[in-house]
């Protein structure tokens, strides 16, 4: 592989219907983006935004969640929490200093491999116009732990 | 103890190896740290791979197994049974998405086998820190609690206690029935509703196995598959069952009318009434809204005259609590608010009439006995039969209701046997897709019935000739002719769109259901399980998931009595295992996982001061898990220490 | 053992702080004199004079507990965490600051550069038309004096030296410190590496009334609503950090209608303190749809600066990257 830089987005996702929507991409032999990796969770309400920050410290230089369409949540209404919690998430990974693109929000059902196609490709090609999010580069903090002196 | 290991990759034929280079999988998986075990092999889910999990998981004394073939979704179960037949806790398996989520929907193969590498590596990272669960089963209670008694709801009740299981058919309105016995005749083969539905209202009635419950309501449902604990409100009847020999003479004395419901509101009922003379039961209620002696403490004929001494005025409201194991809603359909409808002259016309309205218009019970008249008594000359009104539209509902353009057949019929008057039908498409509807379409066409292709866009009592005066004009476009054509008529029937009843949220929320996009109840599967919904143990019948007619509804409704039957068969359930697991040392009681369980699965215990998950209940979607504050709940075998394992191995990050 | 004892060897120090914990020990009223009887106070800058040579010349290990308060951003701050380190047997990190980073710890949303450029050139209050800023050394009569060097980042004190307890609070409360004292006092401590508060939220505490399920209609700041006096805080949609916040402070800011600004730190099992509190604030948000949930959850004023109002040094994404002009550090 070449030395161009390659988006690494880590996805967050349900099994009722992203995870089962990116299976039918599969069966349908379409093609998108390897830069994707999927999480899975039963539900998108199980998407602890701590989640989502591990990633971004971990390198990722994108992050997806996505479940069911609101109104289709397998476990009813499991995903009206992600719903709720993504304003003030998108905010304050924002505060961070983590540009818009880098974070989003799907409703993407099992029946929606193209669209899961659509979001993967459309997030990578942003992501990677975005450049490298270099999380452990430029939020290095200097280890002064390593003292002489410590007891 | 760490954990041992084994990764074996699936080549699924050319489906996975064409694109992955499987043999680089392994030998990166080799390298990993507790991997103690790994293989390739062609056909994982085949009984010779199985086969090799087995014998690798005795041989090597493997305390997890990863397999990196198809989705989990596929094959998931196939490899925990493996496990679990070698002594393994089949919840130390994981499943690595190589085919679906890799070689399927890519083609340049280096970047393929090194995203393969990363998804095994995540799955191992997992697989590392899983935890053995049990498998858990409870007992099944025999009885099935019947919601709603129209024909989804009499015909799964009686196939349930005909195969010697217990019922409970809750009913709100005074009768069972429902719109089934508002109908005159059916299509396509005009057979009488009454005489076919009737029948079948009495054995509900008579069976020794259904308890009917009617002017009652669920008032609410606790408990979870094969173990539900049902509130039912049973309304002050103020007439006692016990006593009353349902004579009538009470009915003919009362003096207060009001419109009745059954009637569609076309003529009045009394105040102590039954739906329609052949209800079941047949003993009447005090509608105590409307009896004059509720209202100001006089009158009391109905007393006078009932020689059993059936009247109670001291009568209440009753809540009875039923153990079920299962529960069938057939709550049914309703009607679009025929008000919203004004353009067709609804509400500002008196010959403008709904569906409904005509059928008991046409009903020999109905306000004028079965003669199709106009408000001012003449028999019209002229009726047009507006199809798709507000089904079809996305100003009202974009789905197509199903019966209209089969009962606009039917009406045509009856009006030209009827009156000889000329009918027209304006339709967008006629849709003939049961048995011997097509046929019945033909006949139709052939009595000399008119058919306009076009929908009508509204309807005028303002004249525009000497033809027109004194007649209702139907305005639409013939997309037949390519013109707009005014037809004037004397009675005007639309053919109202299908809707969900008006509660049908509330009702979905009692259930733990949820709803489709157009309103009606969601099934869990659109094909594979219409009759199954989101909540385990409850299961839908007839119009409630979707608009039918009365075979689809009488199916649906035998269909859902199966599978309930199957559940009640069966004797015990499996529960999920996967629940959410409150850690007491560190709970607060902060209450907010409370508020965010879709299944109300969290109690508060006011003397601990802390929250307890009914792993009965619980169905593992860790919404709470995400949700609690304070790090007090675990998500069982997903849990925040293998999610996380699972993101930090999701890609090689340096 | 026995009357011989010797008396408790104490030391206290302050680093990035603001002076409240010491004050915070003056708290503790007449308890103080118990203190004074079970210790010999052998530092403390806020009420005795010192020079770096008297703590040089202490054997290690001749102080048996020094409570460290303040977070450590300078090279001045880090020698004493050192220092202190060496010659104490016990090192408390000592109030919010210490523990987490504390208020001081925001500025890892910023680098040592922007946060001269703010301080020296155009905050509300800077008046400084020349352009003048500290200079790290500077030739006078007498010789070179130095300034300490200013960190790009805010440190907790565990990451700089090893820390046996953690007493949280800004300031930590006078019961907390008493429980403290008690312990060392008594030799009656729990395991290395606790923090001296209680494992459960400050909801715990908390007296007031929570419905069965909690519902947030609106989020407001105190200032803008009349504030119930007995219904939970978060439910009138105070961003009120209690549930997220360990406990032990007996919820003192909820009880004088002040929602909780999460001063005790994380809860012992928390991933991420601004996960936990934004997770649970927002999913009780009453929003059905995308519509209404960006106009009532997306109306949280400043989550950052809400959830991580002591804690982002400690976080997980501890800070906000910095400008990648030129990698080297930013020069003063």
């Amino acid at each position: 592989m070449s030395n161009a830089f390659e988006p690494r987005i880590v996805v967050l996702c349900c099994n009722w219907c992203t995870y089962a929507g990116a299976d039918l991409a599969g069966t349908s032999r379409m093609k998108y983006a390897p830069n994707v990796r999927l999480v899975r969770v039963m539900c998108s309400g199980r998407i602890d935004p701590a989640f989502v920050l591990r990633a971004f410290q971990d390198g990722a230089d994108g992050v997806l969640i996505a479940g069911c369409h609101p109104g289709d949540c397998h476990y009813i209404n499991g995903n009206l929490k992600t719903m709720r919690r993504y304003p003030a998430l998108e905010t304050m990974v924002q505060q961070f200093g983590i540009e818009p693109h880098r974070l989003r929000l799907e409703w993407i059902s099992a029946a929606e491999g193209d669209r899961f196609v659509e979001v993967v490709n459309e997030m990578t090609e942003q992501v990677r116009a975005l450049g490298p999010l270099a999380w452990k580069q430029r939020s290095a903090v200097a280890d002064l732990s390593g003292s002489p002196h410590a007891g | 103890m760490e954990p041992r290991i084994g990764v074996f990759v699936c080549h699924c034929g050319t489906n996975i190896a064409g694109v992955v280079d499987v043999n680089r999988v392994v030998e990166a998986a080799a390298r990993w740290p507790d991997v103690v075990h790994a293989v390739e092999y062609k056909f994982m889910c085949s009984d010779p791979g199985q086969g090799l999990v087995k014998d690798a998981i005795v041989k090597h004394d493997l305390s997890r197994v990863v397999v990196a073939a198809c989705s989990p979704r596929m094959h998931e179960p196939t490899f925990r049974k493996a496990c679990a037949m070698a002594g393994l806790n089949p919840y130390l398996f994981e499943m690595a998405n190589i085919r679906e989520h890799c070689s399927w929907v890519h083609e340049d193969k280096e970047a393929a086998t090194l995203k393969a590498i990363d998804i095994v590596r995540a799955a191992v990272a997992k697989a590392r820190l899983l935890e053995p669960l049990q498998t858990r089963f409870v007992p099944v209670t025999q009885k099935v609690l019947v919601v709603g008694g129209g024909v989804a709801g009499i015909q799964a009740a009686l196939d349930i206690a005909n195969a010697g299981t217990k019922v409970v058919m809750v009913e709100r309105a005074q009768s069972i029935g429902g719109h089934m016995a508002q109908l005159d005749k059916t299509f396509p083969t005009l057979d009488c509703s009454a005489c076919i539905l009737t029948p079948k209202m009495v054995q509900v009635a008579q069976h020794p196995n259904i308890e009917l419950m009617t002017y009652s309501e669920v008032e609410s449902v606790d408990g979870f598959v094969g173990n539900f604990t049902v509130k039912i409100r049973r309304k002050a009847r103020y007439v006692d069952e016990a006593v009353c020999t349902a004579c009538g003479v009470c009915i003919e004395k009362c003096p207060k009318k009001v419109p009745s419901e059954f009637d569609e509101g076309m003529m009045p009922r009394k105040a102590i009434y039954r739906s329609f003379p052949q209800a079941v039961p047949g003993r009447p209620v005090i509608d105590k809204e409307s009896c004059t002696y509720f209202k100001n403490g006089k009158c009391k004929i109905c007393e006078i005259f009932c020689e059993p001494k059936a009247i109670r005025w001291d009568d209440q409201d009753q809540v009875v609590e039923e153990k079920v194991g299962a529960i069938l809603v057939a709550t049914g359909m309703g009607l679009i608010d025929p008000h919203g409808l004004s353009q067709w002259g609804y509400g500002r016309y008196p010959n403008v009439l709904t569906g409904l309205e005509f059928e008991r218009l046409n009903n020999a019970t109905g306000p004028t006995g079965g003669r199709i008249v106009l408000k001012d008594g003449s028999t019209p000359k002229s009726v047009a039969i507006l199809h798709c009104i507000g089904s079809r539209d996305r100003n009202h509902k974009e789905y197509c209701s199903r019966v209209c353009c089969m009962y606009a057949l039917k009406f045509a019929h009856l009006i030209k046997e009827k009156t000889h008057a000329t009918v027209y039908n304006f339709y967008i498409d006629m849709r003939c897709f049961g048995k011997g509807y097509e046929e019945f379409y033909n006949r139709l066409l052939h009595e000399g019935v008119k058919f306009v292709r076009g929908k009508a866009a509204f309807v005028t009592d303002q004249a525009a000739n000497d033809d027109e005066k004194g007649k209702l004009v139907v305005s639409a476009e013939s997309t037949t002719l390519g013109e707009v054509l005014r037809v004037p008529v004397d009675m005007v029937i639309l053919a109202s769109a299908v809707a969900p009843q008006k509660d049908a949220e509330a009702v979905a929320r009692q259930f733990g259901m949820g709803l489709s996009p157009d309103g009606f109840f969601m099934e869990k599967h659109p094909k594979l399980e219409p009759f199954s919904t989101a909540t385990d143990g409850v299961f839908l019948a007839g119009a409630c998931q979707s608009p039918k007619d009365i075979p689809d509804t009488v199916a649906h409704g035998a269909a859902a009595a199966s599978t309930a039957l199957s559940l009640i068969s069966r004797g015990t359930v499996e529960v999920e295992s996967a629940t959410a697991e409150v850690l007491t040392d560190f709970c607060s009681g902060c209450k907010v996982c409370q508020d965010v369980c879709p299944y109300g699965a969290i109690s508060f215990h006011e003397d601990t001061k802390l929250a307890e998950v009914n792993a009965s209940v619980c169905k593992g979607c860790g919404t709470c898990v995400a949700t609690c504050p304070s790090g007090a709940i675990v998500g069982r075998h997903f849990n925040d220490r293998q999610i996380l394992a699972q993101i930090d191995a999701a890609f090689l990050w340096e | 053992m026995g009357e011989e004892k010797k008396k408790l060897q104490l030391a206290l120090y302050w680093a990035a702080s603001c002076g409240g914990c010491d004050v915070a020990v003056l708290d503790v009223n007449e308890k103080i004199l118990d203190i004074a009887a079970a210790a010999d106070i052998r530092l403390w800058p806020i009420a005795m004079d010192y020079k770096y040579k008297d703590i040089e010349k202490w054997a290690d290990g001749e102080i048996d507990v020094c409570l460290f308060n303040g977070a450590v951003r300078n090279s001045e701050q880090l020698h004493l965490a050192r220092l202190l380190r060496q010659k104490s047997k016990v090192m408390v990190a000592f109030g919010a600051c210490a523990a987490f980073g504390g208020i001081p710890g925001l500025a890892n949303l910023h680098s040592r550069k922007t946060i001269f450029e703010a301080v020296y050139g155009y905050t509300a209050s800077t008046v400084n038309p020349e352009g003048t800023t500290p200079q790290p050394t500077l030739k006078v009569p007498e010789g070179e004096v130095h300034l300490p060097d200013f960190f790009d980042d805010v440190y907790a004190l565990h990451q700089v030296v090893p820390v046996e307890y953690f007493v949280p609070g800004c300031p930590p409360t006078p019961d907390t410190i008493m429980t403290a004292v008690n312990a060392i006092v008594t030799g009656n401590l729990p395991p290395v590496g606790s923090t001296i508060a209680s494992n459960k939220s400050v909801c715990d505490d908390c007296k007031r009334k929570k419905s069965d399920k909690p519902k947030v209609e609106a989020f407001h700041r105190p200032q803008e609503i009349r504030i119930d006096p007995e219904i939970c805080l978060l439910e009138q949609g105070l961003t009120c950090m209690g549930s997220a916040t360990r406990g032990g402070c007996g919820a003192l800011c909820p009880s004088v209608n002040m929602p909780c600004r999460g001063c005790y730190g994380p809860m012992p099992n928390s991933l991420d303190v601004g996960a936990d509190a934004l997770a649970a604030m927002t999913s009780i948000v009453d929003a059905g749809d995308e519509k209404t949930a960006r106009e009532k959850a997306g109306a949280l004023h400043d989550p950052l600066g809400t959830f991580y109002r002591f804690t982002l040094p400690v976080s997980m994404l501890r800070r906000a990257p910095k400008p990648v002009q030129g990698g080297g550090p930013p020069t003063l």
